[in-house]
């Protein structure tokens, strides 16, 4: 790891700087291609057949409807698959997935949609049409749990997901002022544009499997691929060049890629399956729904005396997934006493899995809305409320912040929103038939960095490469190492190529977490800076464009060295040592600033919304917000995904509810009319602000990651804005109109 | 897919006289492929209409409009005449699906529109309306879009369409082209209530077609608004609208045509509460009295009963708009989203 505080990143030239989206050309053109879209010789295609039940067992098949259609190749099902490995399914192994259970392990139905059969055609219509002809015959059970939501049950506290300091029980009980609410919040869906995909292929007789995949961590597949069919890593290679956005539930392996792999072993030829939404939607993930008790007392002064959070989330029956609310809670403000719990209660549903700020947006939520409710019990604005509970060093660990300017966000969003034109009465503020309510919560998301390797090539016809085993799962990676290498080398962005989303280049992580810019760049850099320093070498060396000086006297400029009197172009030094190219590798990691500071970004969000109470209408007219994430390496990316983030939070707080019937746990609205997201009509007027305060002390760059923070506090200012125009509390989300008109 | 044969129609008459059984016509497809697809619909012919002469608006001499079968949603709702003369129209009809939706549904198609309820769309559940006899999922399920007014044990899925509602409360006569000739059907009586029967969910025999859809005569000095009440601002079915139509003289209202959407398993017009606005001052005491007469027999179920108390709303507000002549900014900037 080179010198953080190089003068180089103080005042960038490309980094932080607004820059088009390198891969847009291929997006726009249609050639960028999708794991769903790729084709190659031979290849079959795959449709799984869903269970129709949520509770039972699988009783009997019949098949022979199904075989007779036309282009039916194999039906692969419990009794006639492959004998497996489990994935052990460890995060530090790097071989997690997001559901552990193998696709026919057994005959037991434990969610709706779960995988009876896989039919394999020439075509991906006959495959369909062979699958609606296969006859599954269920024993259906009575029980079914339907969800988090319909039932009393405790769940099963899980001890390593909880935090506590000082006496938060006693504080609360001898506190001026509390308050003490429960929230709940549905299960929701990723709805990620592009559907779970998978290409399988195995080659050289066998001994060597191709995925494409449509993944947010090619090598987590990879390793996981390789425990469960035992093969050695390196006869696995995992693809994935685009991919059509994730938000968490492209990062581990679900079972369609392990059935996709063994159809396409037992039958000999390349196969492929693309899930149709509505087993998208049963069985390729969701947001837990949570129900969360928090208990905070306060002085009489606004100060924070304890904070109680104990939450509640969904697991499925075949995996164990922890959704932990609290993760963020210990941190979030400066307070003596305060613990959270986590407890999860296993259901008839598909795996839930990560969903953008996993745990924390549903925390935060309850979290920023009972600050909103203390602001009440305490007649004081919540946005003073907030600043006095400011923690100036992380509560949790003790450690200063590497860098925090959350007072800025709050002042600065409500100043430009317009905060002091609130009239804290409730439904004061009118506009013809619409009642005006503003409110605001704060949000942060950690700061997270893994180890990572890169390599940057410098190439005799003047381009460059770049090459990195993530991915860019449609936020702007591509770009930002881009990006980095022209920073470092000084080349123009168009001479850059870079390559992400194979297990066959160096060890990148997950695009997950929002950590991946901050684990990328340094690695690129170091790798950017070794291809020149072996440049150097070559320059200086025998007959080399710099033959006979110090290689430690060049210097990178506009794509070429310099030794301060002459610059030559990479290009004509390669030439003029007959070179084909200089490689540079490049690795980093975190180090011992993780146990000096700590990392996390802040921000807060304000809104306003419009209820016309005659018609039981609410719409988010308009959010600003104030986010800081160190430096925002692509400022118009970085701002994309608040924006994103913000109208993703519009759909938390108003629209998004899995819906699971009440007898026997089925997924009612699996489809995108049904499930309701917001459109472009309900996205309101929003203005981001991104701080730019680099964090050298999370990285060389000052970056901190951005991809969800900004869903994290809308929900509650959203609900918070409602009371203010309402009176009526909302605790429960989506907040819906039945809730409204309940209140009204 | 399931295999079906698929023709194409050259002439009305040709279109007619094919008595196939298990036989669709195909329009814009919107809502038969997407049936098909999910295994809800299975004909085995497929008649593609499309190049049919079903395309003309034309006002005719008695003031009607006649519209043709394929005219799109989207021709229909920009349509000089249908802007003119009937706004109420070209609101619902803005107010339905989305842009690309609308360019590909036709008139005849969206009067045959079917049912979004869950349980129908999937074969896996019990419906009567798919399967008679099989019993009805939605009844005792995850009922909150359906219908609290004109259903029955057997069915109380809702009609979706927005455009049948602006037509209700237009009034209209379908015409039929059959085997053996044409006829008339008044729009109020084409669609069925769903009773023991809701699998007969009109009155269109084997082989018939809808050519055309001829509206009423426009109510003379008509003030008229269409409102669409959902959770989202776009692209989703009504939980409750109204189609609303009034003539004052000053303050008193001398004519009234309502109908409502979303709440009902077919193009609900709401004569009742015409009648009982006719005379009243066009005041919120009036129209509330008409709204609990439209919905005096609603029935709800354990998720819907919120739709009551919304469709009352959404009657009380189309009528002030409607009388005021006048929109809100609020309202209308979602009413062609």
């Amino acid at each position: 790891m080179n010198d953080m505080t190089q003068p180089d990143f103080d005042k960038p030239r490309v980094v932080g700087q607004r820059t088009p989206r390198i891969d847009g050309e291929f997006k726009l053109t249609g050639r960028a291609g999708y794991t769903g879209e790729l084709h190659v010789d031979g290849m079959l295609y795959g449709y799984p057949v869903p269970a129709t039940i949520a509770n039972g067992v699988l009783e009997s098949l019949d098949l022979d409807a199904a075989r007779a259609m036309p282009g039916v190749v194999d039906i692969f099902h419990h009794g006639h698959f492959e004998a497996l490995h489990r994935s052990p399914n460890s995060m530090a192994h790097g071989d997690m997935v997001n559901e552990v259970r193998l696709p026919f392990e057994d005959e037991r139905i434990y969610y709706h949609g779960q995988y009876v059969a896989l039919v394999v055609a020439e075509t991906f219509e006959q495959a369909r049409a062979a699958a609606q002809r296969v006859v599954a015959r269920y024993r259906e059970e009575r029980g079914a749990v339907v969800g988090l939501l319909q039932t009393d049950a405790e769940g099963t506290l899980q001890e390593s997901a909880g935090s506590s300091r000082g006496d938060p029980e006693a504080a609360f009980g001898g506190a001026e002022v509390k308050v003490d609410s429960t929230y709940h919040i549905a299960a929701e869906s990723h709805l990620q544009m592009e559907m779970h995909a998978t290409l399988a292929e195995w080659r050289d007789a066998g001994k060597r499997l191709v995925v494409h995949e449509s993944t947010q961590g090619v090598f987590f597949q990879r390793n996981a691929m390789a425990r469960v069919f035992g093969l050695a890593q390196e006869n696995l290679e995992v693809i994935s060049h685009y991919i059509g956005s994730g938000f968490g539930n492209k990062l581990f392996m679900w079972p369609h890629s392990v059935a996709t792999a063994v159809a396409a072993r037992m039958t000999g030829r390349p196969v492929k399956v693309v899930l149709p939404r509505q087993q998208d939607m049963t069985g390729g993930g969701n947001r837990p729904a949570s129900r969360q008790r928090i208990r905070l007392g306060a002085d009489r002064s606004g100060k924070l005396t304890s904070v109680i959070h104990d939450s509640t989330t969904e697991t499925s029956l075949v995996h164990q997934y922890v959704d932990t609310c609290g993760s963020a809670t210990p941190s979030f403000y400066a307070c003596d006493n305060v613990s959270t719990s986590q407890r999860v209660l296993e259901v008839n549903h598909g795996t839930p899995c990560p969903m953008r700020a996993p745990g924390e947006v549903s925390g935060i939520f309850a979290l920023e809305t009972a600050m909103d409710e203390l602001a009440v019990e305490l007649g004081m604005d919540p946005v003073e409320l907030r600043l006095k509970n400011n923690a100036e060093q992380d509560p949790a660990s003790g450690l200063p912040w590497s860098s925090k300017h959350l007072d800025e966000c709050l002042t600065s969003a409500a100043r430009r929103f317009g905060w002091e034109q609130r009239n804290p009465a409730i439904g004061s503020m009118r506009d013809g038939d619409e009642i005006i309510g503003y409110g605001m919560a704060s949000c942060t998301w950690s700061a997270g960095r893994q180890p990572c390797e890169a390599r940057v090539e410098l190439r005799a016809d003047g381009s460059l490469f770049a090459a990195c085993g993530t991915q860019d799962i449609g936020t702007g990676t591509y770009t930002i190492v881009a990006q980095a290498v022209a920073e470092l080398t000084g080349a123009e962005l168009s001479r850059i190529e870079v390559k992400l989303g194979e297990t066959s280049l160096p060890a990148g992580p997950l695009s997950g977490g929002s950590m991946a810019t901050a684990t990328v760049l340094p690695a690129v850099a170091a790798a950017a800076r070794d291809a020149l320093d072996a440049l150097k070498e070559v320059a200086v060396g025998s007959g080399g464009a710099f033959e006979g000086s110090d290689a430690d006297s060049l210097s990178a400029q506009a794509g070429g060295l310099t030794d301060g009197k002459r610059r030559v172009s990479f290009e004509e030094i390669l030439g003029t040592s007959k070179l084909s190219s200089v490689n540079g590798q490049g690795s980093a990691a975190p180090g011992s600033e993780r146990s000096e500071y700590a990392f996390r970004s802040f921000g807060a969000h304000f809104v306003e919304v419009r209820i016309d109470p005659e018609i039981s209408r609410v719409r988010v007219a308009r959010v600003v917000s104030s986010i800081d994430i160190g430096r925002a390496i692509n400022p118009p990316t970085a701002r994309n995904q608040v924006e994103g983030g913000i109208v993703m939070g519009v759909g938390m707080g108003l629209l998004e509810k899995l819906d699971y019937d009440p007898r026997d746990a089925r997924l009612i609205n699996a489809n995108v009319a049904d499930y309701i997201v917001p459109t472009h009509a309900d996205a309101p007027e929003i203005d981001v602000e991104l701080l730019d305060y680099p964090d050298f002390k999370h990285n060389e760059f000052g970056g901190r990651g951005v991809g969800e923070i900004g869903l994290t506090g809308v929900a509650p200012a959203i609900s918070n804005a409602l009371y203010h125009a309402t009176g009526k509390r909302h605790r429960d989300l989506p907040i819906t109109i039945e809730a409204l008109l309940a209140s009204s | 897919m399931r295999t079906f044969a698929y023709s194409r129609a050259d002439s009305v008459d040709h279109a007619a006289h094919r008595t196939m059984p298990d036989a669709a016509f195909v329009a814009g497809g919107t809502t038969l492929l997407d049936l098909i697809k999910l295994d809800v619909l299975k004909p085995e012919n497929v008649v593609d209409i499309n190049a049919l002469p079903l395309k003309r608006v034309e006002r005719l001499d008695d003031g009607r409009l006649r519209i043709g079968a394929l005219v799109t949603n989207t021709d229909l709702a920009h349509h000089p005449e249908v802007k003119s003369h009937y706004p109420v129209l070209s609101e619902a009809l803005l107010a339905g699906a989305s842009t690309q939706l609308r360019n590909m549904a036709t008139t005849a198609g969206n009067v045959m529109q079917r049912t979004r309820c869950p349980y129908y769309r999937d074969p896996a559940a019990r419906c009567n309306r798919r399967e008679p006899g099989s019993g009805c999922d939605a009844m005792d399920g995850i009922n909150r879009m359906h219908a609290v007014l004109g259903g029955s044990d057997a069915c109380i899925a809702v009609h979706p369409s927005d455009m049948c509602v602006g037509i209700a409360a237009i009034g209209a006569t379908l015409t039929l082209q059959g085997p053996d000739g044409e006829r008339e059907v008044d729009f109020a009586d084409f669609h069925r209530l769903p009773g023991d029967t809701p699998h007969i969910e009109h009155d269109l025999a084997n082989g018939e077609l809808i050519t055309a859809i001829t509206l009423d005569a426009p109510l003379e000095n008509a003030r008229s608004h269409y409102l669409k009440l959902r959770d989202r601002a776009s692209y989703e079915f009504a939980l409750a609208s109204c189609a609303a139509q009034v003539v004052l003289d000053g303050d008193t209202i001398r004519e009234a045509r309502l109908a409502l959407g979303g709440v009902a398993t077919k193009p609900w017009r709401c004569s009742d509460a015409e009648a009982a606005l006719v005379g009243q001052s066009a005041d919120k005491a009036s129209f509330e009295r008409a709204a609990d007469i439209a919905l005096k027999d609603a029935q709800a179920r354990e998720h819907n009963g919120y739709k009551i108390p919304l469709a009352r709303q959404a009657i009380v507000r189309a009528l002030r708009n409607a009388a005021r002549g006048e929109t809100p900014a609020s309202e209308t900037q979602e009413s062609q989203a």
